[in-house]
């Protein structure tokens, strides 16, 4: 089993570095997963990654690419709401790698 | 991308097996490729739908609350076998979405409509 | 004999199977709780058997799939402590898998 180390603590991670226990997530753990993926976190990606998070706890799945931009669009306007803006935050994927900096399984769908 | 008309037959009880999640996965997939998805609700594959599941004994995810997504999928489309429900004593109301309640020859009409059927 | 019955009576022949098959001590687990809610076929056979048997059904599993408040009258509610209890009380149990 891969780990990661942030402050001196362990967590597990699987081989793609998805944290295994949603519950070791925290903002600190989330940052160094965006550092692994060369992503500078503004508040613009916390606002992705926590609505991320409300959505997982809502539904326990995390969204599909469409799916998550149409409902960003619901929730935080449609400028945010489209594939453009979201890839800009999370170049490699907002999915997958969103999900990865939220602490949450790779994405059903996501290939 | 072609869009082809895919049916889910979920006819296994949740929790006790594995295929119903794993049938959950698959159909959020097909319409996250928005491909023309319905889910069709036969024998004990009602049971998935039984509102009010309190899984924290048994360790595993609920069902109750991945129902809420399938709108945001634009997966519309569920059917429900009628005499399934009645045979294990539950009826519409029981349920924890809105769903289209037939009987077993209208969901074989629906089954002839389909590109591929896809059972679990 | 404890027989421990862990599928569907609407799916699996596996609860006729015990009942026809001695007497004693039933448990229902897993998807095999679906025989200890009202209102369905099952209920029927379930208090024809109460003579012969004394039929238990595990808390965690009747909660899981939201039928822990519709158990046939009759049948006893156990957490996982009397699970282990049932097996220690009885010389031999039989899974019907």
């Amino acid at each position: 089993m891969a780990s990661i180390e942030v402050n001196g603590k362990s967590y597990e991670t699987d081989e793609e570095g998805y944290l295994i226990n949603l519950a070791d997530w925290n903002e600190e753990v989330g940052a160094y997963l965006a550092q692994t993926e060369g992503v500078t976190m503004t508040d613009q990606h916390w606002e992705v990654i926590n609505f991320l998070r409300d959505y997982y706890n809502e539904f326990q799945i995390a969204p599909a690419v469409r799916v998550l931009t149409k409902a960003i669009g619901k929730k935080l306007g449609p400028e945010k709401g489209n594939s453009q803006y979201l890839y800009e935050l999370f170049p490699y994927g907002p999915a997958k790698q969103a999900c990865k900096i939220a602490g949450l399984p790779k994405p059903t769908g996501c290939v | 991308m072609t869009t082809k008309k895919f049916m889910f037959v979920n006819r296994k009880a949740p929790y006790g097996t594995i295929y119903a999640w794993e049938a959950l996965e698959v159909v959020l997939i097909a319409a996250a490729f928005e491909q023309d998805v319905s889910l069709a609700f036969l024998d004990d594959g009602v049971f998935q739908l039984k509102k009010g599941h309190q899984t924290k004994g048994i360790e595993v995810k609920a069902f109750e609350k991945t129902w809420g997504a399938l709108e945001d999928y634009d997966i519309t489309k569920l059917y429900v076998d009628g005499d399934s429900l009645k045979q294990r004593g539950l009826s519409a109301d029981d349920l924890a979405i809105p769903v289209e309640v037939l009987s077993r020859a209208e969901i074989g009409k629906l089954m002839e409509e389909q590109d591929v059927l896809l059972s679990f | 004999m404890l027989h421990i019955i862990n599928k569907s009576p609407y799916d699996r022949p596996a609860l006729d199977s015990a009942l026809n098959t001695g007497e004693g001590a039933i448990l229902l687990i897993e998807d095999g709780v679906y025989a200890a809610a009202k209102g369905g076929a099952a209920e029927a056979r379930i208090k024809a058997a109460q003579g012969k048997f004394k039929v238990y059904a595990l808390l965690a599993d009747l909660e899981a799939r939201g039928i822990a408040d519709r158990v046939t009258d009759g049948v006893s509610v156990v957490d996982y402590g009397g699970f282990v209890d049932l097996v220690a009380e009885h010389k031999t149990n039989q899974s019907w898998l």
